[in-house]
């Protein structure tokens, strides 16, 4: 008896027992398929070693056609219309329009992308196929939904105020394209590198609240308002976190520029989520946030308040809120890469591949944590954001800021290697930061060492061990 | 003061400025004119800007259009009839009158004032670095102070509101 395979129990999880992992689908495939895949790894390969060449031989350096930095283009550009005596207005104004062309067009394919990478990758958290009928693995999903949403009639409440009604999915989306501002794709690759790029940041942000606003106190109507209500004060309570969570990098980093606190992480080969734990974890969630995504989106928490503060907005109007929710992901996603993970930079690759790369891999990377956090936590409750921005995260940042400014003050006089302020600033920083979260909790009536071990439902109804078990793994 | 669009920018600016403010005046809904506050707001950081005072325009963004806008929001929801007729008050006229004679002053001091004002080879010359370094050496340094206060005052403000929304246990209570 005991030869025989365990049978699964139910289609889904016979389903997901026949359902090979990536490594076995391949050993499947035939001999030309391998051939194929080992000649396209190799001439990657080649291709790399050739732009290693040329890189180390170093006749790239700084011309228009060194891809590694379409600042150098932007340049080379702004050079030759300086050396053929264009009025002094036009290289400006030329170099301003690319630089906003080009955000513009990363915000803009992500909106076209987004929505289905979104909705793939919680898919395959939920063990289900999301998008896949609309074109090749459900690719044009969204544009699909885009036409869907810009055809529908649009329902405009007749008690909504006609003035300010209109205003808010426009309001809303000028912080998510302004943000974009200050962040250094690669070494000279920056639209607007401000000496005041920290501020500029918390400003941007600061400015949404008001159209969220606008938007829930304009339809008229009680959910909106509420779900409005809810999301400014949650957006307010949550930018302290923020400010003081920067407060920390600027300190250490002592600048307010985004390029110099990328420059420093590159310049000392330590990224300061390494430094300074509890702010980056500060700074990730409180932009949850204060973006509205899940976990804390109880300002738009369908199973209470239909749509939260757009329950009254129709079409594309609501299609906007939806895109300004995507596009303000992967601005957090570049806002948390260049303050802690080392921006466009990943100790010396930079040099050898583009730093946009690295920054769009590093955001992507962002995004799939925000994609996994909104597959597993639950919506908190109001109360329970509230007092965790107050209660928690607003005292622990405030001696947090204290420390490091002890420590920037040390970094600055005391005259050895960095390595080793650093080292010991980041044991010190996390030891501290540990023992404080758990005195901190205690403190406050929750006994965080005394957790169940195991998820008491998912072990009960099966989930993804005994998925693994019954594939025999 | 001489390229021409730094020019367009300050007459576009200042027209956005006072445009909205005047509306703000003239609104008769709360909240229009709250919005038109932002505007207005948003503008005066726009002139900020074009005098290369980076940081008191970031400034002006993050406290008045930010959080001050978000303050005012709640003061006009707690405020019955916001969306109704605002306009008719008798207190128009002294306001009219204390508004006229504060802008008189301050036009005054601005023309009498003796700007330290740079051209030409002299601007391009100057080193406009960071505003940010010198506001912070003087608000450490010589407006210690001033700055103290403001954080004792700010700090008090926190205190008050905790004190004020403490839950109050009655006598007997266990705690």
């Amino acid at each position: 008896m005991s030869e025989q395979p365990m049978r699964p129990a139910t289609p889904m999880l016979q389903q997901i027992a026949e359902h090979h992992s990536l490594l076995q689908r391949f050993m499947g495939v035939s001999k030309e398929w391998k051939g194929f895949v080992f000649l396209l790894l190799a001439g990657f390969g080649l291709a790399n070693l050739a732009i290693a060449y040329v890189v180390v031989d170093g006749r790239l350096d700084g011309h228009w056609y060194d891809i590694r930095d379409l600042g150098n283009a932007v340049a080379g550009l702004r050079g030759w219309m300086q050396d053929e005596g264009f009025h002094p207005a036009v290289p400006y104004v030329t170099t301003a329009l690319l630089g906003a062309l080009g955000i513009l067009s990363v915000v803009g394919g992500w909106l076209l992308i987004g929505s289905w990478v979104e909705r793939r990758v919680l898919a395959k958290f939920q063990i289900r196929q999301g998008p896949n009928r609309t074109g090749p693995f459900g690719l044009l999903q969204p544009i699909a939904d885009a036409v869907k949403l810009m055809q529908k009639e649009v329902v405009i409440p007749r008690a909504a105020d006609h003035f300010l009604y209109y205003a808010p999915p426009v309001i809303i989306f000028i912080p998510a394209l302004l943000g974009w501002g200050p962040v250094p794709w690669a070494e000279r690759m920056s639209f607007l590198d401000l000496n005041v790029g920290v501020l500029y940041t918390i400003a941007i942000s600061s400015l949404g609240v008001l159209g969220v606003f606008l938007a829930g106190w304009s339809s008229n109507n009680h959910y909106s308002l509420l779900g409005a209500m809810r999301t400014v004060a949650m957006m307010v309570s949550y930018e302290i976190p923020i400010s003081i969570a920067l407060l920390a990098v600027v300190l250490l980093t002592g600048s307010m520029q985004l390029s110099t606190i990328v420059a420093w992480q590159a310049n000392y080969n330590a990224w300061l989520i390494l430094l300074l734990p509890f702010a980056a974890f500060t700074f990730l969630f409180a932009s949850t946030a204060e973006i509205n995504r899940t976990p804390n989106d109880i300002g738009e928490a369908e199973s209470e308040i239909v749509a939260g503060f757009y329950t009254e907005y129709s079409g594309m109007k609501a299609g906007l809120f939806m895109g300004v929710e995507l596009g303000n992901a992967i601005l957090v996603g570049a806002m948390m890469s260049t303050f802690f993970l080392g921006g466009y930079t990943l100790f010396g690759l930079e040099t050898w591949i583009p730093g946009y790369l690295i920054l769009t891999t590093k955001i992507g990377l962002v995004y799939f944590l925000f994609v996994w956090l909104r597959g597993t936590l639950p919506r908190f409750r109001l109360d329970q954001l509230m007092g965790y921005a107050w209660k928690f995260l607003i005292p622990l940042s405030i001696a947090q800021v204290m420390l490091v400014a002890i420590e920037a003050s040390i970094f600055a006089r005391w005259d050895v290697p960095a390595i080793f302020p650093l080292v010991a600033f980041a044991l010190v920083n996390l030891g501290l930061t540990v023992e404080m979260v758990r005195r901190w909790a205690r403190a406050l009536g929750y006994a965080p060492e005394i957790m169940a071990q195991q998820p008491v439902m998912a072990t009960t109804i099966g989930g993804l061990k005994a998925a693994q078990k019954m594939r025999g793994g | 003061m001489e390229s021409p669009g730094i020019i367009l920018a300050f007459f576009a600016l200042s027209g956005l400025t006072a445009t909205s403010a005047l509306l703000v005046l003239v609104a008769r809904n709360l909240m229009h004119a709250l919005v038109f506050l932002v505007v207005s707001f948003l503008g005066m950081a726009g002139l900020f800007l074009t005098l290369s005072a980076d940081f008191i325009a970031v400034a002006q963004i993050l406290i008045y259009a930010g959080s001050i806008s978000v303050l005012m929001v709640f003061a006009v929801m707690l405020t019955p009839l916001a969306s109704r007729n605002n306009g008719s008050t008798l207190y128009v006229i002294p306001a009219l009158l204390a508004a006229g004679g504060l802008s008189n002053i301050i036009g005054f001091i601005a023309i009498d004032t003796d700007w330290d004002e740079r051209k030409g080879e002299v601007l391009a010359q100057s080193d406009f670095t960071t505003t940010v370094a010198g506001i912070g050496d003087l608000l450490l340094g010589k407006y210690i102070l001033a700055f103290e206060v403001a954080s004792v005052l700010l700090l008090f403000a926190l205190l008050g509101a905790i004190v004020l929304v403490q839950e109050r246990r009655r006598a007997g209570e266990e705690a």
